[in-house]
């Protein structure tokens, strides 16, 4: 790094590259040299094969740079010296750290390395090296979006990547190179979903955040119908379709909610892929990490059917036990939810309850929530807790429950006198402030209905005798002035009391003094004309000049003179206008149009890089999302498997550890191993099954556990299997066999008894119409060195019924049939099993060096090649991939190619490496090498493979 | 996502600075400093503020502001729970996290950075995986390196990160295996005037210490688990078995973690340890008040209550206080106003008292509210909810473990209003 910062520098205070230099060269040591043949030379160096060289070269530019001489230019051939020797070190970290070192050099001349060494990182085996590939993403994309295009392709191809690991990252990456490419996600929507539950928390967050705007593109409103109704309705009203709950309580619920609606009206249906994405996010509300919390709060309350959203009350309540930071932000997005939804949050009511020890800002905006929270059921309970806050020595909370108080009184016609009588109490307050506010707020009550409430015009009008804060004292003078015609008595009187004190009033009064004046001038300048030349006259001389300006421009409007102009005419209409009631409402009114939990919700103001969510559509679009099964047909990483598995998911019943491990301290205690051959015996095709009894019996084998971690290894190594249909053989048919018809397939499951075996899963149906009983094998011939694990014998297949169950067969490779007896309890039949030659390896996982390194010491006799040309479906990769590893249980090695495939595996009982490569060319020209110690097999795989490619 | 960090300590100077991306002069702080100076109190600072090129988002710890620099859209949750999970790691790292601690391991502090987050987003922020990369500082080691030189980066990779459990680290080995967890509840109350309670609840927690070899897998058992309304978990429960049979089952982080968080709502009855009598009382003239509190064991459950103490945030105006206490000391910080009687134990035979005058400032106004008590209490041995740990098993490894179970309930935000 220090050399790269050396490097930078440089670049920056150099003179131009182009500029011919001579002499005190170190590297070329010729007098005439120019830079640029210098730069040629050490180049060629840093490019050579030799160490030695390279460090020569790289001495020198040390020195050069020592120096002071610009060697920017030279800069990619030193990364690539340095960090990319470390990009191919056989240590994931290493490779790792190597990748994260690069990306960080913030230099432009690197970014063609990056790019390459991003790639080739995005398909490394090491999930870890691939996650470290899509941090650098957004990296590169800094340092030159140009890239952008090339970016995507990387990130579209870590999106297919099915390890927690990968996920999150790339999502980061997603969001920040290309989140309107919402298209991307379509083929790995369900994977996500899937995935999620088993992704590191910061991870978790940005996923969930980028499915809720995806969500929102994709699916229907669940809330469609609820729209029609009034808000408050509650309840249960929401209809959806999924039927494939596994908790019971949901069912129970769904099935309320379904006959709630029936009745109603015309069901909305939820999308089952919707509905995935709700149910897999919900066990996150349990999460210790507050940010996952609130992005699956805001999940639901922007996605999900309104009966449900509650359950995320419960856990934003949890949160505020939290530090204050993260109260502050939980609160904020609670008042925007109160206002849409104020029902969840009701029973928390008192959750909300405001401590004396509460930070300011926390007081606020609990206040904020109670206050959307009111209503006439629990306003009492409110506002007894409100006359607590009231005499709180805060007075800033104590202003904020005043307006809070104003509120609730606006918004609930019952408790408005109730309010009012209270706030006209706070007028008799100490403080300045409690004051001013309550006259504020009741300025702005009184405002709403003027004509009720004149008995507290009236009532604050006698105030004008005691109260001495300037500010309510104006207060009240403008209320009075504003609604004179409500208390035509008092008014006058009012003034006349407010002429003798007046230069004694501070000056905000007095402006309020001359106002009231002129509009009691206007409507009553019977009585008041006098009074009002008085108070004109001592403002006139006032020492303050606003209030001598404002006498003098109030007397040239309202006294009608010769000079005066138009506007005296419209005097009345001017002072005396209706105004607007003030409409106290929240400020986090219709706040909810930016994504909850975000900065820009926080801010109420977009900010940069804010990605709108979008309205819901009005008609689905067509479902684009695949089942996750479809891309592993692809087989592209197949190593990938073992890690992929989600221990800890919730979609698995039972996680994978917990099984093994029990499993393990069963046998470790003396348990049978029959249980686990019964277990895999009985066809329970469950990967994590055949896992646990494998585990055992390896137990059994080895008494002496030596080394237990191996061992775990090998138990968190299931080779999982192809997912494509695998082909069915029959072995009886059902008029042969009398009503009986059997049927095998080589599953590719790893046998667990006995790993030398080939595991052969046979379906056993019983047309006939009565029952088969004692359905066993007997009588095996064999080829001298085979074996064979019978299947445990089945006592009873009733009529119609389908039994499975699975042998192992250790062919000795060699396509030799096994021979036997299948055995009822009236008949026997002499069936045979005879391997494709495909069937007798097993799927190794290579890199594409180990691939070349082994097929390198595979050749000659043990190398077999041959031309062909592809049948005319099967140009393009998937379908080569798919064809080749239906042909053959190979695993495929990844390639930097796209004209190459490779494949690897292992001969079952030898464990002879099977390496084939399918390279394509122009028109379906394409050639096949297939390398192996067994040339038999060898040459048998490659007629195997031909006919699968050109058929 | 995050650009920069920069701590500043409480008196506004920036002593540590770090930047993920380029690097952002300090001079961006000053916002914040405007902020801070608005808000007198360093609790009432906006976590959240924006400049006109950024976003400054800032958490308050141990009297320390880690404020974080931000360009664009990104949670600020995510930000905030973040910066804490630093601030828990230096807690982790140097058994505290202030200024001077933080100055004096700045090396490794800065180590720490660069692995929690790579481009500013969290790279690894497991205390499991940290600790295999960076080891925490010890006397003798950091006389060794400073002997000869070396660093307190680990020499062996941390394999955590790229296994399904991340939160553990591999190749763990312990001559003792023990496993204790210390259920702690804290009861959350808020009691009026006449002692009725206004809110209440419990508010649990299980910190676990766990020092097996190799990889267990533990299932811990509750007697009463319907009792618990709501609950968060270490990411390293199995969330679905929780939900299925109510047990938790884990394979557990090395060392002291949290295991579980659970909540006792309202609904059932909180039960109140103590009750406290009080006369708070200011009177018009004389600019003197009078203080009498007296403390009574209420729902104990049998069991002691410790740890007693008082806090009182007196009015402005109050100048000093002249009190006898029957039992333990009381303290009156005359610059913040706050009174401390620390009591102690509570002796149901002889229940504690404070009494006394309080004298005012001349000619300031009787304040119009009395101040509210805050609690602060313990008793061992019982949690207050009545949640019982039934039992411990253990699978996947074949030793026998210590278990330890242990008990204590706490005041939590415990307010008496006067």
């Amino acid at each position: 790094m220090s050399a790269s910062s050396a490097f930078n520098d440089e670049k920056g205070g150099s003179s131009s590259v182009g500029e011919p230099e001579y002499g005190h060269d170190p590297a070329s040591g010729g007098i005439f040299s120019s830079d640029y043949k210098r730069h040629d030379d050490l180049k060629e160096m840093l490019d050579s094969n030799k160490d030695s060289l390279k460090l020569e070269a790289m001495k020198r530019i040390v020195a050069m740079i020592a120096r002071g001489k610009n060697a920017s230019d030279l800069f990619p051939a030193v990364v690539k010296n340095v960090a990319c020797k470390n990009i191919e070190d056989p240590n994931q970290l290493i490779r790792a750290s190597a990748l994260r070192v690069l990306s960080s050099i913030r230099v432009t001349i690197i970014v063609p390395i990056m790019m390459l060494a991003i790639k080739e990182a995005a398909s490394d085996m090491s999930p870890y090296v691939r996650k470290t590939a899509a941090h650098a993403i957004p990296k590169l994309y800094s340092l030159d979006p140009e890239q952008k295009d090339q970016l995507i392709e990387v990130i579209e191809k870590l999106l297919a990547d099915k390890t927690t690991l990968v996920a999150g990252s790339v999502v980061m990456a997603f969001e920040e190179v290309c989140p309107e490419r919402i298209d991307l996600i379509h083929k790995n929507y369900r994977k996500l979903c899937n995935l999620l539950i088993d992704v590191e928390e910061w991870g978790q967050v940005v996923i969930i955040n980028m499915l809720t705007r995806y969500a929102r593109t994709q699916f229907l409103n669940p809330n469609i119908n609820e729209s029609l109704l009034e808000e408050g309705g509650g309840g249960e009203k929401t209809f959806y379709g999924s039927d494939e709950e596994e908790d019971e309580d949901e069912e129970e619920k769904e099935k309320k909610a379904e006959a709630a609606v029936m009745a109603k009206r015309k069901p909305y249906v939820m999308d089952p892929d919707h509905r995935l994405l709700l149910r897999n996010t919900k066990p996150l509300l349990q999460s210790r990490n507050a940010a996952v919390v609130m992005a699956v709060a805001q999940l639901y309350f922007h996605l999900a059917p309104k009966a449900e959203v509650g359950v995320i009350a419960k856990a934003l309540v949890r949160l505020l036990r939290s530090h204050s930071e993260v109260q502050y932000v939980v609160l904020q997005n609670v008042a925007t939810m109160t206002i849409k939804r104020r029902g969840m949050f009701e029973p928390y009511l008192k959750s909300f309850y405001i401590r004396s020890t509460d930070p300011t800002q926390i007081k606020v905006l609990k206040l904020e929530v109670l206050t959307n929270l009111a209503n006439e059921t629990n306003i009492s309970t409110i506002l007894r807790e409100f006359q607590t806050y009231i005499k709180s020595m805060d007075k800033d909370f104590v202003a904020a429950t005043i307006q809070a108080i104003g509120r609730c009184a606006t918004n609930i016609g019952e408790v408005r006198d109730t309010c009012l009588n209270g706030l006209v109490q706070l007028l008799s307050n100490r403080d300045e402030l409690v004051v001013a506010e309550s006259v504020v707020v009741i300025k702005k009550l009184l405002q709403m209905q003027p004509e009720k409430h004149s008995d507290i015009i009236k009532h604050m009008a006698k105030l004008t005798d005691n109260i001495q804060v300037p500010m309510a004292r104006a207060s009240i003078l403008w209320l009075i002035g504003e609604y004179c015609e409500h208390v035509p008595k008092i008014a006058p009187d009012v003034l006349r009391k407010m002429a003798k004190s007046f230069t004694n009033e501070e000056d905000i009064v007095k402006l309020q003094i001359i106002n009231l004046a002129a509009k009691l001038y206007l409507t009553n300048s019977k009585q008041t004309k006098l009074l009002t030349q008085y108070v004109l006259n001592l403002a006139k001389y006032d020492q303050n000049y606003d209030i001598r300006d404002r006498a003098r421009f109030i007397r040239q409007l309202i006294v009608p003179t010769e000079k005066s102009g138009a506007l005296s005419k419209y005097a009345k209409k001017l002072f005396l206008a209706l105004k607007p009631a003030p409409v106290l409402e929240s400020p986090f009114k219709d706040r909810d149009h930016f994504q909850l939990g975000s900065l820009s919700h926080l801010l109420n103001a977009k900010a940069g890089g804010y990605q709108e969510l979008p309205d819901w559509p009005e008609a689905a679009p067509d479902p684009l999302r695949v089942p996750e099964w479809t891309k592993c047909s692809s087989r592209e990483k197949r190593k990938e498997k073992k890690v992929e598995k989600p221990f800890y998911s919730d979609s698995e019943g039972e996680s994978g550890p917990t099984e093994s491990a029990d499993s393990e301290s069963d046998s470790a205690s003396g348990s049978e191993s029959a249980s686990g051959s019964e277990e895999s015996g009985s066809g329970s095709e469950s990967e994590e099954s055949e896992e646990g009894s494998e585990s055992e019996e390896e137990e059994e084998e080895e008494e002496e556990e030596k080394d237990k971690k191996k061992k775990k290894k090998e138990i968190k190594k299931p080779v999982q299997e192809s997912e494509s249909a695998l082909k069915n053989y029959e072995l009886l048919h059902r008029i042969t066999g009398e009503g009986l018809s059997v049927e095998y397939c080589f599953s590719r499951q790893p046998f667990s008894p006995d790993g030398n075996m080939v595991a052969v899963q046979m379906q056993f149906t019983n047309n006939a119409t009565s029952d088969t009983k004692n359905l066993h094998m007997e009588d095996v011939k064999l080829q001298s060195g085979m074996r064979v694990k019978e299947f445990p014998e089945i006592e009873l297949l009733p009529a119609g019924e389908t039994a499975t169950a699975v042998m192992g067969i250790d062919f000795c490779d060699s396509t030799q049939a096994a021979n036997f007896q299948l055995c009822t309890h009236t008949r026997k039949f002499f069936v045979s099993i005879q391997p494709p030659v495909g069937e007798l390896m097993r799927p190794v996982f290579l890199t594409e060096n180990e691939f070349k390194k082994e097929q390198g010491q595979l050749m000659g006799m043990n190398e077999i090649t041959e031309r062909l040309t592809l049948d005319v479906k099967c140009r393009n990769e998937h379908a080569i991939v798919q064809r080749v590893t239906t042909a053959a249980n190979l695993s495929r090695v990844p390639c930097g190619s796209d004209k190459e495939c490779r494949f690897a595996g292992k001969t079952v009982t030898s464990g002879s490496l099977v390496l084939v490569t399918v390279a394509t060319k122009e028109e379906g020209a394409a050639q096949l090498t297939v390398n192996c110690e067994k040339m038999v097999i060898g040459t048998m795989l490659v007629k195997d493979i031909l006919l699968a490619l050109t058929q | 996502m995050i650009h920069s960090l920069f701590l500043i300590n409480h008196t506004g100077d920036i002593f540590l600075e770090k930047h993920w991306k380029s690097v952002i002069s300090r001079s961006v702080c000053d916002y914040f400093f405007e902020a801070k100076e608005k808000a007198v109190d360093p609790e009432n600072v906006p976590p959240v503020l924006q400049t006109p090129h950024h976003y400054l988002i800032t958490i308050y710890r141990g009297k320390l502001f880690f404020l974080s620099v931000i360009q664009t859209e990104v949670p600020p949750l995510f930000v905030i729970e973040f910066l804490h999970r630093v601030a828990d790691t230096f807690q982790d790292y140097f058994g505290e996290c202030s200024e001077v601690i933080i100055k004096d391991n700045v090396v490794t502090v800065y180590e720490l950075l660069e692995e929690m987050l790579d481009n500013g987003f969290p790279l690894a922020t497991e205390s499991n995986v940290l600790k295999e990369m960076i080891r925490p500082p010890t006397i003798l080691r950091s006389v060794v390196n400073t002997l000869t030189g070396s660093s307190n980066v680990g020499d062996t990779l941390p394999t955590g990160q790229l296994s399904n459990i991340p939160w553990r680290r591999a190749g763990v080995k312990y001559t003792n295996n023990e496993a204790y967890f210390d259920v702690i509840e804290e009861i959350d109350a808020i009691l009026d005037k006449s002692g009725t309670t206004v809110f209440a609840e419990i508010q649990g927690v299980i910190e676990a210490c766990v020092r097996l070899t190799g990889m267990p897998d533990l299932t811990l058992s509750f007697m009463n688990p319907r009792l618990l309304d709501d609950v968060s978990f270490h990411p390293c429960v199995r969330f679905k078995r929780w939900e299925s049979e109510r047990v938790l089952s884990f394979i557990p982080p090395d060392g002291n973690f949290t295991l579980m968080t659970y909540h006792v709502s309202s609904q059932n009855l909180v039960a109140i340890p103590v009750y406290v009598k009080q006369n708070i009382s200011f009177f018009e003239t004389g600019n003197c008040g009078r203080l009498d509190i007296t403390i009574g064991p209420k729902q104990t459950m049998g069991k002691t209550v410790e740890g007693l103490m008082v806090t009182v945030h007196m009015p402005k105006a109050v100048l000093s206080t002249n009190l006898t206490a029957s039992q333990g000391n009381y303290t009156y910080d005359l610059a913040t106003k706050v009174l401390v009687w620390d009591v102690g134990k509570l002796n149901p035979q002889k229940l504690p008292n404070l009494r006394g005058s309080l004298s005012m400032q001349a000619g300031a106004p009787k304040p119009e509210e009395n101040p509210s008590l805050n609690i602060d209490l313990k008793i061992q041995q019982l949690a207050i909810s009545g949640l019982k740990v039934s039992r411990l098993d253990m699978y996947g490894e074949k030793y026998k473990p210590f278990k330890g179970v242990k008990y204590v309930t706490k005041a939590g935000k415990f307010q008496v209003r006067t």
